[in-house]
This record gives structure tokens, C-alpha cells and sequence, in this order.
């Protein structure tokens, strides 16, 4: 069984965030984590090679500085990683982001590919099935539950009134999202057994991709303004001193909810 | 007018909203793939409906619809081809784009004729305005992006009759479970939101937020606090990773307005908060708060509301 994660850096979500002049994400500022869900598909593979054996490789595209985030998948536990950085990346919309991961599966022998349901910064949440659409590969996503036997793969979809059970061979290509684990942290043994372990690093060239075929030169989407939203302003706040309730009842009959 | 194509996947308030949006940039060619989303269509001003028969189509995850979608926008090359922002309708759009080799913006809150579409980026904090520059305009569109308007429609109505490939068969869909979340409106499409916090303290204690919904005829919601301390199920989470609601009225209770939270409601029409920490960013964006106790609050509130009855 060997699974391939794939991986973001994405600037902290409980942080602001910004664009920068090119109206592009700013991933210069100090504060870049692994995308929030991203955690999860680790833990989901790992916990997949525990129950079934095999081998866990992150693939992650994005500028040097993602290397923290292929460490740490590594200190949790993953066995080695492929990072794609090149500068010729930067600028790139879904259509060649998806092209590069597919030109870097394609180097890969996998059975499974796992990932987060969407990115914490663009969140678009396509990716699993461009995935899909470019390598032909059965795509089960949004999941909160993978169940393995043999070449048989069956994925809880979550739904919001629900879920479907999916059943599919592999090769496949699973997205998931937090309902399905708890993402270990890295022991201390695991932060040291990470240095040991192999990180390859490739450019589109490399993947046998024409740099002029990504980044912002082939997008096909452009950002044309950019603006904050305008603050809400605050209404009335009152403080309780018995009546509060009676307050809030008497606005909400106003607005005609009750 | 421009040739406008719309997924009508199913007959809740978002599919309406999708149509409306579309209507307003030129004539809507509505796909439908039953008969209650072709008669949403006719509802909604479709002026053609494309009524898909694909035996089997329903028994298989995204793949045989797919490969509808892309069939009838190769066919009629339209000037947009537009998805409600569900996971299906995401996962559609993003075989199209791909298959089509066509630009694709998802979760836009707005769309004019020239292919202009506005986006809420980070959590909601920045506006962006952005266009496709390759193919025509696919997007899909965020539920409460615009207001639903019924507009009667007699639509042209064409006979689509396709084939489930077996390269379609992959995924196969063995069981659908609906876990009953009572008589309450789904999360995403519900007029009124009440949600509970960390403040709520334990599980047994959501059932004063649902009574708060049921007499204001909302859905229940938590933040993420309250679902990671198992207060509530996973899937009523609103925020950045779980639902993004946009009601006319947003109930925050116990809930302080982390950055994660605001995400999924700060585009809510009306915002009320009752929490007992005065300094709570929630305070912030509320149009009502109360600073109190939320067990002392609600229930008069839930007084009240039985009065005025």
C-alpha cells in the first residue's frame, strides 16, 4: 500500500492575511503553517500504513520555505517527501497547480492518494478532483471515514443531512475533512528521526512541464481589485442586569423574528 | 442574449438563487437531471431546459454527470456555465474546467454580464473582483450570493438521453444515510442561525440553543470550540472549516468571534451576540448584544417570545 499526501503551505488562518502587489497571496510573512486539513490527511495515511503496511510520501508544491511543512509531516511520521519548487510556479491558478501534482504522481508509484478538502488559503476545494479528471483515478472525496481491504476502498462522503457510503478500486484519490481524526503531534523521537529522511526536490522541468505552461504567465483566472471588507459597525450593546433577555427579545420582535 | 447554463441539482433555495443569478445575465439554459429540478427551472426563468435521462447516473459519484456537463457546454459554447458552490457542484466544476481546459472560479457572491465575479477571500476579510481569461465564465456561485425571485417560465425543453460509460462506474454510491436533524432548515440555507459556543459548557446544555432555534424557526450552529469539545456534532460547525452561512439573523451565543468563526457568518444580514466577556470580539460586528450570562438571557428571551405568541 503506498498512500501519497499531498500538502500546503498557507499563510495562518488565525492570523490577518494579506495580497501582495501582484494580488497574489503574500507567503512572505513569517507566519506559514501546514494548511489546517492538510494535518488530517496525514494522519489519515499514516494511520492507513499502520493497519495495512506500505509507504507514506508527502508531495507538496510551493517556494523553499514549504520545506517546515514537509518536516513536519515527516517528524509525524511520514516516510519521505518530493517537494516541487520552482519560481516559475509562483502566479499559478488551480488548472496548473493540478497539472503539476498530476506530472509528479505520475513519478510516483501509489495505490492511494490523500488530501485536505480544501486549502485554508484559496479553498477552493478542486484539487482531489482535477486530480482525478488528469490521472484517471476514482475520486472519493470529502471524507470522514477511509476503510481499506485488499484493493477495495470504501469512503464515508460527509454530506450535511448525512453522509454516502462510496465504494471504489484503487488507485484512488480520497479528500478529507476534520470529522475524520486527531492529528498526532511529532514526538521528539519523530522531530529526529525526520532529519534522516528523504526530501527530493524537482522543478517543472524537471516533471516535463515547459515553465511557460504554469504560473501567473498561463493563468487562467486574474485578480482584478482587491479591497478589505468595510468593518461592521457595532449596534447596540447592553449589559445584563435582569432584563438583557427581555432587551434582546424586544429587538428581535422589532426585526420581526418573533 | 447571452447563452447562460445552469446545474439544477436539486430543488433546495440555493439551485433558485443560481438560476436568479443567472437570469440576470442573459437567457438560462438549465440542466436537470429529475423532473422536480426541471420544474424548479421553469420556476426560476430557465428559457431552455437540457432534461438529461442517464440510467444509472444516480448510482455513481460525480463521473457520469461530468461527463454531461462537459458534453452540453461543448454543444452549446455558452458565455457562462454557472454551479451552486456545493461539494458536488465544485466537484463538477472542477472536471469541466479541467476536461474543458477553462478557467474556474469558485464561491463567487456575485457575477455581472462582462464575466466580472466578486470573491470573499481570507475568511471574508478581503473582497476581491476577478475574471476567467481562458474559456467562458465558469464559476459556482455561493449559497446567498443573491436573493431568489420566482419568475414562471413555458422553457423550451430538449431531451437529453446519455449513456453511463464505464469509465464513469468508478465510484459507486452503495448507500445514501440521512442522519434526521429533526424539523429544522438545513444549516447553509436557513433564514435564522443560532449557535453556541465554548460558553454553552457541555452537551446537555445545547438543548437551550435548540430551543432558541425552534421558536425562531432557525437552524443550530456551533463554533469550532464547541464541536471539538463534543457539545455538538461535527457537522454543525460554522466557520472557516465548516459551513459558511449568510442568514437574515445570526444568534452567537458563548461564542467570543475567533477569526475562524467570523468566517463562516460575518456575512450574515442581522448579528446578534449574547456573551458574558464584554471584550469579546463578537461584540465588534454585533447590530444587538447582550453581555450576560447566556443561561439567564435565553431563557427570557424564550419568555418573551411565548408571550408575544
Amino acid at each position: 500500500m503506498n498512500i501519497v499526501v499531498l500538502v500546503k503551505q498557507v499563510p495562518d488562518s488565525g492570523l490577518a492575511r494579506q495580497l501582495d502587489a501582484e494580488l497574489r497571496v503574500d507567503r512572505n510573512g513569517a507566519n506559514n503553517v501546514m494548511g489546517e486539513l492538510d494535518e488530517y490527511a496525514v494522519e489519515a495515511a499514516l494511520q492507513l500504513k499502520e493497519a495495512h503496511g506500505g509507504e507514506v510520501t508527502v508531495l507538496t508544491l510551493g517556494p523553499d520555505q514549504a520545506t517546515e511543512t514537509v518536516r513536519k509531516t515527516l517528524a509525524m511520521g511520514a516516510d519521505k517527501a518530493v517537494h516541487v519548487s520552482d519560481e516559475a510556479v509562483a502566479g499559478s491558478d488551480a488548472l496548473a497547480t493540478s497539472k503539476i501534482l498530476a506530472a509528479a504522481l505520475g513519478r510516483l508509484e501509489w495505490d492511494l492518494v490523500i488530501a485536505g478538502a480544501e486549502s485554508t488559503d484559496s479553498g477552493m476545494g478542486v484539487m482531489a478532483h482535477m486530480l482525478a479528471a488528469r490521472t484517471g483515478a476514482a475520486a472519493a472525496t470529502g471524507a470522514r471515514k477511509i476503510e481499506l481491504d485488499g484493493d477495495a476502498i470504501t469512503v464515508e462522503h460527509q454530506r450535511e443531512n448525512g453522509y454516502d457510503v462510496l465504494t471504489a478500486s484503487l488507485p484512488a484519490i480520497v479528500s478529507v475533512w476534520d470529522t475524520i481524526n486527531t492529528p498526532r503531534y511529532p514526538s521528539l523521537k519523530g522531530i529526529m528521526a525526520a532529519k534522516r529522511k528523504k526530501v527530493e526536490t524537482l522543478t517543472v522541468a524537471d516533471l516535463g512541464i515547459d515553465p511557460s505552461e504554469v504560473g501567473a504567465g498561463a493563468a487562467t483566472t486574474e485578480v482584478l481589485t482587491a479591497a478589505d471588507r468595510p468593518e461592521r459597525s457595532a449596534g447596540q450593546i447592553v449589559t445584563d442586569e435582569g432584563e438583557g433577555g427581555r432587551k434582546l427579545a424586544a429587538f428581535l420582535a422589532a426585526e420581526k423574528f418573533i | 442574449m447571452a447563452d447562460i447554463l445552469v446545474y439544477v441539482p436539486e430543488t433546495g433555495k440555493h439551485a433558485a438563487e443560481v438560476l436568479t443569478l443567472g437570469r440576470s445575465l442573459g437567457d438560462v439554459s438549465a440542466i436537470a437531471f429529475d423532473a422536480q429540478s426541471a420544474a424548479l427551472a421553469s420556476e426560476y426563468g430557465a428559457a431552455k431546459v437540457y432534461r438529461v435521462s442517464a440510467e444509472g447516473a444516480d448510482d455513481y459519484f460525480v463521473d457520469p454527470k461530468a461527463t454531461v456537463l462537459a458534453d452540453v457546454a461543448r454543444k452549446t459554447e455558452p458565455a457562462a456555465f454557472l454551479l451552486p458552490s456545493t461539494d458536488e457542484g465544485k466537484a463538477l466544476a472542477a472536471r469541466l474546467a479541467v476536461d474543458l481546459d477553462n478557467g474556474l472560479l469558485t464561491d463567487v457572491t456575485g457575477l455581472d454580464a462582462e464575466g466580472v465575479a466578486e470573491q470573499d477571500i481570507f475568511a471574508g476579510a478581503t473582497i476581491t473582483t476577478s475574471k476567467i481569461t481562458k474559456g467562458f465564465t465558469l464559476a459556482t456561485v455561493k449559497a446567498g450570493a443573491t436573493e431568489a425571485e420566482a419568475a414562471p417560465s413555458e422553457p423550451v425543453v430538449e431531451d437529453v438521453e446519455a449513456e453511463v460509460a464505464e469509465s464513469d462506474r468508478r465510484v459507486r454510491i452503495a448507500e445514501s444515510v440521512v442522519e434526521p436533524a429533526g424539523d429544522r432548515p438545513g444549516l447553509a440555507e436557513a433564514d435564522v442561525v443560532v449557535s453556541g459556543g465554548r460558553g454553552v459548557g457541555s452537551a446537555d446544555d445545547f438543548a437551550l440553543i435548540e430551543r432558541v432555534a425552534d421558536v425562531l424557526g432557525g437552524a443550530v450552529g456551533a463554533s469550532r470550540a464547541a464541536t471539538d469539545a463534543g457539545y455538538y456534532p461535527h457537522k454543525f460547525q460554522v466557520g472557516q472549516t465548516g459551513t459558511t452561512v449568510s442568514p437574515q439573523l445570526y444568534v452567537a451565543a458563548g461564542i467570543s468571534g475567533a477569526i475562524q468563526h467570523r468566517a463562516g457568518m460575518q456575512t450574515s444580514k442581522l448579528i446578534v451576540a449574547v456573551n458574558k466577556d464584554a471584550d469579546a470580539p463578537i461584540f465588534s460586528m454585533a447590530d444587538f448584544g447582550v453581555v450576560g450570562d447566556l443561561f439567564e438571557v435565553l431563557p427570557q428571551v424564550l419568555e418573551e417570545a411565548e408571550k408575544r405568541k
